[in-house]
C-alpha cells in the first residue's frame, strides 16, 4: 500500500515555499526591473545562483550555517529556540533559496515585457506606485505570475540534493517524496518506488501542460487594462 | 471584471491548508499502522525517531512490528543510512532519539562528546558476506572476485560506512585490493550496496549477512559466502539513547525492548552474532 505521507509532505513544502516566494518575489522583481542602481546585477547573479549551483553545495553551506555547532545556528537555537537542520522549517528556508530564481526570473521578465506607457499613463493620472503595481502592472502580467508560481512549486517538489544534505529523511518531517523514492529503492521495494515515481512523473507533466496552456491562452488574448 | 483579483487570495487559501499539520497516521516500510487517534501533543511525546544503520533495514522493521504490537501507543519511526553519516548528522543536531550504529565507535565518540543520554549498549556483531546473483561465492570464496565475469564489485563507502571499511580490510587481508580496486563501486550505505548487487548492477557485492537473509535478497535468488571474521576488524553494533529522547518515555521503552530476549531472537534470526561483552 502506498504511503501518502511523503507526497503530502512534498506538497506542503512546495505550497508553503511558493506562497512565501510569491510575496517576496513581487517586490524583489519589481525593484530589479525598475531600479537604476548599477550593483543590481550582483543581486540578479545572486538570485540566479541556485540554478547553476550543485544542490549539494547549497546543502553543504546550509548544513554548516544551520548546525547548532555553528555561530548562526547557535544564535537561532539559543535565543529563538529554532532548529533549522533536519526539520521541516529548515527545508522551507532551504527551498526558499533553492527555488527563488524560478519565481523571480519569470516575474522579472513579466515586468520588463510590460509596455512602458502603462506605467507612465498611470503615473500621469496621479496614481501611486502601489496602486499602479496592484491595478495596472500585475493584472497585465498574469501569465508571468502564474508561470513563476508554478515553476517554483514544481521545482520544490523535485528538490532532492538539498533535502538529502539537511533533511535527514525523517518520516513525517523531512522524508519528502523524492527522498522516499531513493529510500524505497534501497529497500528493494521497487513496486513502491514505482508508485511514487509515477505520481511525480504524472504530476510534473500536468504542471508543465498547465503552464504551456496558460501561456498559449494569454499569447492569443490581448492585454486587459 | 478583473480575474487577477481572485488569484492571489486563492493561492493564499490553498497555502493555509497546506501549512496545517498532518494528522494522518503514517505507514512506513511495511510495518502495521499504529493508531494515532490522540491529539498532537500525545502524538509528539510517543513518537520515537530512530537512526538505524542500514544493515538493520529489515531486522529493525521486524523489531518495530513486534514492539508496536505490545505498545500500540508508541510509534517508532526508523530512518536508515550509513552509521558515519548519522554520526555527522547527530553531531549537527539531528533530532533522533536513538542511534543504532554498525560500528560501536560512533556512539562511543558521541558519548565522550557528551552528546548521548545513556551508556552505549552492544546489541550484536555484524557479519560480512560475499553475495552474488550469478556466481556461487562458496566455491571460489574470495577468489570469486577474480572471476572473468565480474566487471563490478559493490562495497559500501569505506569513508563512512562500517561494512565498507571491513570490506576494504578483507580485500587487503587476502592481497586482492590492488587486483580489484578498479572494479569497485561504492554504495552510500550497505543497503544501497546490497541493492546494487541484487539488481545485477554489480556481479558481486560485499554486504551484510542481515541483508543477505532478508526476504528481498532471498527472492533475488543469490548465493552468499561468509567472509571469515579473521579477515577484518569485528563489526560491533551498538546503540545509544540521544539527548533528544529526554522526557520521551517511549524511547526508553524501545531501548529496553531492544535488549530483551525477544529482540535478541529477532536479531539472531537476521544473522547478528552475540556481542562479546555479554
Amino acid at each position: 500500500m502506498i504511503d501518502w505521507l511523503p507526497l503530502w509532505l512534498s506538497l506542503r513544502l512546495a505550497l508553503v515555499t511558493t506562497v512565501i516566494l510569491f510575496v517576496l518575489g513581487i517586490p524583489l522583481s519589481y525593484w530589479l526591473a525598475y531600479s537604476r542602481r548599477r550593483w543590481k546585477v550582483v543581486a540578479e547573479a545572486c538570485i540566479s545562483l541556485p540554478m547553476v549551483l550543485p544542490p549539494t553545495v547549497l546543502g553543504f553551506y546550509l548544513l554548516l550555517a544551520f548546525s547548532p555547532d555553528g555561530s548562526f545556528g547557535r544564535v537561532l537555537d539559543h535565543y529563538f529556540d529554532i532548529r533549522l537542520v533536519f526539520t521541516f522549517q529548515g527545508l522551507v528556508v532551504a527551498s526558499l533559496i533553492y527555488s527563488l530564481p524560478f519565481m523571480v526570473n519569470p516575474l522579472l521578465a513579466g515586468f520588463k515585457n510590460l509596455p512602458p506607457h502603462l506605467l507612465e499613463a498611470s503615473r500621469t493620472l496621479g496614481k501611486s506606485d502601489w496602486t499602479t503595481l496592484r491595478r495596472i502592472l500585475l493584472p497585465n502580467m498574469r501569465p508571468s505570475l502564474i508561470t513563476g508560481a508554478i515553476l517554483a512549486f514544481a521545482h520544490t517538489i523535485g528538490e532532492f540534493g538539498v533535502v538529502m544534505m539537511i533533511g535527514g529523511a525523517i518520516p513525517g518531517r523531512t522524508r519528502v517524496a523524492s527522498v522516499a523514492i531513493y529510500d524505497e529503492v534501497q529497500s528493494m521495494n521497487y513496486h513502491l518506488a514505482n508508485r511514487y515515481a509515477a505520481v511525480l512523473l504524472i504530476f510534473s507533466f500536468s504542471i508543465l501542460l498547465v503552464v504551456y496552456l496558460i501561456n498559449h491562452h494569454f499569447s492569443q488574448s490581448k492585454a486587459v487594462v | 471584471m478583473n480575474n487577477a483579483r481572485w488569484s492571489l487570495p486563492a493561492i493564499c487559501a490553498v497555502a493555509l491548508i497546506g501549512a496545517s499539520r498532518p494528522t494522518t497516521a503514517s505507514n512506513f516500510a511495511g510495518t502495521p499502522v499504529t493508531s494515532s487517534a490522540g491529539n498532537l501533543t500525545t502524538c509528539a511525546s510517543t513518537e520515537v525517531l530512530v537512526a538505524a544503520a542500514a544493515d538493520l533495514r529489515f531486522a529493525m522493521d521486524s523489531l518495530v512490528a513486534v514492539f508496536s504490537r505490545e505498545n500500540p501507543g508508541i510509534t517508532v519511526k526508523p530512518t536508515y543510512g550509513s552509521s558515519g553519516n548519522f554520526f555527522e548528522q547527530i553531531k549537527n543536531g539531528a533530532p533522533f532519539d536513538l542511534f543504532f550504529s554498525a560500528d560501536v565507535d560512533y556512539p562511543r565518540q558521541l558519548k565522550t562528546q557528551n552528546k548521548t543520554a545513556s551508556d552505549v549498549h552492544i546489541y550484536g556483531t555484524g557479519q560480512l558476506v560475499l553475495w552474488s546473483k550469478t556466481l556461487d561465492p562458496a566455491r571460489d570464496k574470495m577468489n570469486t572476485l577474480l572471476d572473468k565475469s565480474v566487471a563490478k564489485i559493490a562495497i559500501a563507502n569505506p569513508a563512512h560506512a562500517p561494512y565498507g571499511k571491513r570490506a576494504e580490510e578483507s580485500l587487503h587481508h587476502y592481497n586482492l585490493y590492488n587486483k580489484v580496486k578498479d572494479k569497485l563501486i561504492f554504495g552510500e550505505n550497505i543497503a544501497q550496496t546490497a541493492q546494487y548487487a541484487q539488481s545485477g548492477a554489480a556481479e558481486v557485492g560485499m554486504i551484510a549477512l542481515s541483508l543477505a537473509l532478508s526476504p528481498a535478497m532471498r527472492q533475488a535468488g543469490g548465493k552468499y559466502w561468509l567472509v571469515p571474521s579473521i579477515a577484518h576488524q569485528p563489526l560491533l553494533q551498538g546503540f545509544v539513547l540521544l539527548p533528544h529522547s529526554n522526557g520521551n518515555a517511549g524511547a526508553g521503552k524501545f531501548a529496553e525492548f531492544c535488549e530483551s530476549a525477544v529482540a535478541k531472537n529477532i536479531l539472531g534470526a537476521f544473522g547478528f552474532g552475540e556481542g562479546p561483552d555479554r
